[in-house]
């Protein structure tokens, strides 16, 4: 659960919280795309300490490096498999010949798992910033100003807001279910699989029982009954928000150009291995 | 027995929910837990059976520390009756969901259907064995979830605000079976801040405030002192309130009993009379 911590907003007065969602979310969207773009482990080492100024200046240095940990256990499972697969079939890799027979080859698997997990990273990393220093109303704000239908903010934030009170009600049933004797960790892993069935079906249950209720009380509160909406806060966008998203423009711009016309050097190539 | 050796807990998030709490539950006692929210209550009756370990000091349960036994171990031994009955409650039978901790505790199929069967008899629900116990009405839910934790015959049971959301006629069965339990020699624990509930059941109180307890006594000696129940932000039962407030008459002010209340101004009236 520790990594749903890492995405729930902290109220922490700071130039990163006072930013526009919208400028924020896209820097992020760069971010994304940039670790989507680039695949060398190389490229993707700069990208992850990309986010890491942020982090420092929100002051939500504690609660980020949760989502990192809680991040881990997925890390593991992409590298594993990336591994696993680039050495089975390596012909789907870059700058292997079939069959490996060198220790660089193994280094060239190893680097591009590394560089698969470290992407997961970045984009964790990034999305844990927005999350973190972005309120559910704000964003919310920020959606209905981009001229999305409100029903779709509506529901968005809602859910948004829901996942940490979900993660606490996980928890909870998890207790509830170790103190009838459940052991999540017991048996291989199909049982492991199975023994999650006792927390997902009171937790799905219970999150459409939640949704109902909170059908009733909007539509008793007359949600939908007005067609114009107005709303006590605009956002205008201030001096640190066109630093940010000229700087966001420039950085995307740099990695197309990096993309199309720099050949990134491998860290095995780099290094001899 | 329960024994608790200056235990301090603090969660992940860094709130400190226990400090300092020395305290021993004898073998077949009845004890109330009471406090406002966030007193630390359940934080404290969650070491009882392992789910969560103390930050500093210790809890022994039966002569062995709840840092060296697994929850599966503690829970043997210790039942624990969460709050909300739906954060257990997963099967598609009730009886399959009696079931389910007695599989998870490794008993033989033939014992498995005894014991469904006495508890299904037990808390009265032997006409819904084959019903979803999502079709059932709140109270009916709390029994089985109660049932489902009886079921494996733990030596102590613990129970989270049982009479939440429990009408009056539920709860003074519930009552009645909270005493037939201990009866039988079961350490009873109730987490509750129902006044009325626990001066009707008249256990041994532990008063808690801001992850401490204010004082332990029985609960017509916690009740009926003032001081010590605004202390803990909770007020005195209503018959003592009326006791309490009629200082020139020269009533005991020690009474939670409604019959002792009712003998006691019988008396007056006669010899007013």
């Amino acid at each position: 659960m520790s990594m749903f911590e890492g995405f729930r907003f902290r109220r922490v007065s700071s130039s990163i919280h006072r930013l526009d969602p919208r400028v924020k979310f896209f820097f992020v969207c760069v971010l994304f795309v940039m670790a989507i773009l680039f695949n060398k482990l190389l490229a993707i080492i700069v990208l992850f300490f990309v986010p890491l100024p942020f982090v420092l200046i929100a002051g939500v240095k504690r609660e980020w490096l949760r989502s990192m940990r809680g991040a881990t256990f997925f890390a593991i499972f992409i590298f594993v498999v990336n591994f696993v697969f680039g050495y089975f079939y390596p012909g789907t890799i870059q700058g292997i010949s079939p069959p490996i027979d060198t220790l660089s080859e193994y280094f060239i698997i190893l680097e591009k798992s590394l560089a698969l997990t470290l992407r997961f990273f970045v984009l964790v990393a990034s999305f844990s910033v927005f999350f973190l220093t972005t309120s559910p109303d704000h964003l919310g704000l920020a959606l209905e100003q981009s001229h999305v239908p409100y029903e779709f903010c509506f529901a968005f934030t809602t859910a948004v807001r829901f996942v940490p009170v979900l993660a606490d009600e996980a928890q909870t049933i998890m207790d509830a279910q170790k103190a009838r004797g459940l052991e999540l960790e017991r048996g291989n892993f199909l049982k492991r699989v199975r023994n999650y069935i006792p927390i997902l079906i009171p937790l799905i249950v219970g999150a459409i029982r939640r949704s109902l209720e909170l059908a009733e009380a909007m539509e008793s509160r007359a949600w939908g009954a007005s067609e114009k909406r107005t709303n006590l806060y605009v956002l205008k966008l201030k001096k640190g928000d066109y630093i940010l998203a000229f700087g966001s423009v420039l950085m995307l711009i740099f990695a197309v150009y990096v993309w199309l016309s720099v050949p990134i050097p491998s860290l095995t190539a780099l290094l001899r291995l | 027995m329960i024994e608790v050796k200056d235990l301090y807990f603090t969660y992940p998030a860094g709130v400190e929910a226990l400090r300092g709490i020395t305290l021993t539950i004898d073998d077949g006692e009845f004890l109330a837990i009471m406090g406002q929210n966030g007193a630390g209550k359940t934080t404290l009756v969650k070491q009882f059976n392992g789910l969560l370990k103390p930050t500093k000091g210790e809890v022994v349960v039966d002569g062995v520390s709840t840092r060296e036994m697994s929850v599966a171990q503690l829970a043997r031994k210790v039942g624990f009756v969460f709050q909300n009955p739906d954060h257990q409650l997963f099967c598609e039978t009730v009886e399959e969901e009696i079931a389910f901790a007695l599989r998870n505790f490794g008993f033989e199929e033939n014992a498995i259907k005894k014991r469904v069967d006495w508890a299904l008899n037990l808390l009265d629900v032997m006409q819904y064995r084959k019903t979803s116990p999502f079709m059932l009405s709140g109270g009916e839910r709390k029994r089985v979830a109660l049932a489902s934790v009886l079921a494996w015959d733990p030596h102590v049971v613990i129970l989270d605000e049982p009479t939440i959301g429990q009408d009056h006629q539920q709860k003074e069965k519930l009552r009645q079976f909270i005493v037939q339990l201990n009866a039988q020699k079961k350490t009873v624990v109730v987490v509750t801040h129902d006044v009325e509930f626990v001066a009707e059941c008249n256990p041994r109180v532990v008063l808690m405030s801001g992850g401490k307890i204010v004082a332990e006594g029985l609960a017509e000696e916690i009740l009926t002192n003032p001081k010590l129940v605004a202390q803990a932000s909770i007020v005195p039962p209503q018959i003592t309130q009326i006791f309490l407030g009629l200082p020139d008459f020269g009533l005991p002010t020690n009474v939670i009993d409604v019959h002792e209340a009712r003998r006691i101004l019988l008396d007056l009236l006669e010899g007013s009379s």
